[in-house]
């Protein structure tokens, strides 16, 4: 069972750093995007849960609020795939 | 008087804050690590600064963690004093110490640069008698960029809980004297108590001739002076 979180500045928080970087962008000739940068935690539990992909989530969840996203200025979303591969 | 400093690792200022205080103030000052379970009873605790836990994650973020953290809770509910300076005041802020969070530079640079920091608000044991002054005071970070949603800030300000900001060298506020973005140029802040202190800049730094600028004592004579009066 492996998750993916990600993690992202709240909407109405400026971005200095995706704002720099749609400058750059700019520059090259790709126009004027909108770009906000996040930060992606893939995590790996193993065996735990087995197939339970729920229990996964709301553990993955709790990480996510306890330690990985900090509700003052971030927001997260959560992925679950219950494959062995690659990430998710 | 003493004086509990609490060393993470990637601490740098905690043997400038231990240096002041026994140095400079002849108090009794001395290191605490981060996976101790005993502050050994002090009467102020300061978070030094420094990039604990090599600020992976958020400044911050880990070493709210540590379980020291759990002691500097449980003194800082009694009243006791706790001051964060910079790294200690972004560890703060994760541990709910104190609201808000310390956000990148708007400008995206460290900055190390002295910074004139007014002193307002509310008595606190760091700023009681210093209020209404100006001080010049180095700053030394990435993340210094106060943030808080708008509810906090308005209610930082009505309850004179911005103790510490940015102004121009004449003590007026200036777009030009906020050196990293920090909401209503705030560079420090307390909580609802007044016992826990947060500030971006180092006073530590700046606390014997030797260094140029003696500014900071202003703020350890504060401390020193309201623990006599307790």
């Amino acid at each position: 069972m492996k998750g993916r979180i990600t993690v992202q500045l709240r909407p109405a928080i400026l971005d200095a750093e995706g704002k720099a970087i749609a400058r750059a962008l700019g520059s090259l000739g790709f126009g004027e995007p909108a770009v906000r940068v996040g930060r992606v935690f893939e995590v790996d539990l193993g065996a735990d849960f087995g197939g339970d992909a729920e229990a996964a989530r709301a553990r993955l969840t709790e990480m996510a609020q306890k330690l990985l996203a900090n509700p003052v200025m971030e927001t997260f979303t959560i992925d679950v795939s219950t494959g062995t591969g690659g990430a998710p | 008087m003493r004086f509990a400093v609490v060393s993470f690792p990637g601490s740098n200022c905690d043997d400038d804050c231990v240096r002041v205080l026994t140095e400079v103030f002849g108090q009794t000052a001395f290191k605490v690590r981060h996976d101790e379970h005993d502050l050994r009873a002090p009467d102020a605790i300061l978070l030094p600064g420094g990039f604990s836990f090599g600020d992976y994650l958020r400044c911050g973020a880990i070493a709210r963690f540590s379980p020291i953290m759990a002691e500097v809770q449980a003194f800082a509910a009694r009243g006791g004093p706790v001051v964060g300076i910079c790294n200690g005041f972004q560890i703060l802020t994760e541990a709910g110490l104190l609201p808000g969070a310390l956000r990148r530079n708007a400008g995206l640079s460290f900055i190390c640069e002295d910074a004139y920091i007014g002193v307002e608000g509310r008595e606190t044991p760091l700023t009681r008698g210093v209020q209404g002054q100006v001080l010049r005071i180095p700053i030394a970070h990435n993340e210094g960029n106060y943030f808080a949603d708008t509810e906090t800030l308005t209610a930082l300000e009505a309850e004179g809980r911005v103790i510490f900001r940015y102004v121009a060298p004449d003590g007026r506020r200036t777009a030009e004297a906020n050196p990293n973005g920090a909401a209503n140029d705030i560079a420090g802040i307390c909580n609802a108590a007044g016992n826990v202190v947060g500030l971006m800049p180092h006073p530590e730094r700046c606390a014997e001739a030797l260094l140029g600028n003696t500014d900071g004592r202003r703020l350890f004579e504060s401390l020193l002076a309201g623990e006599a009066q307790r």
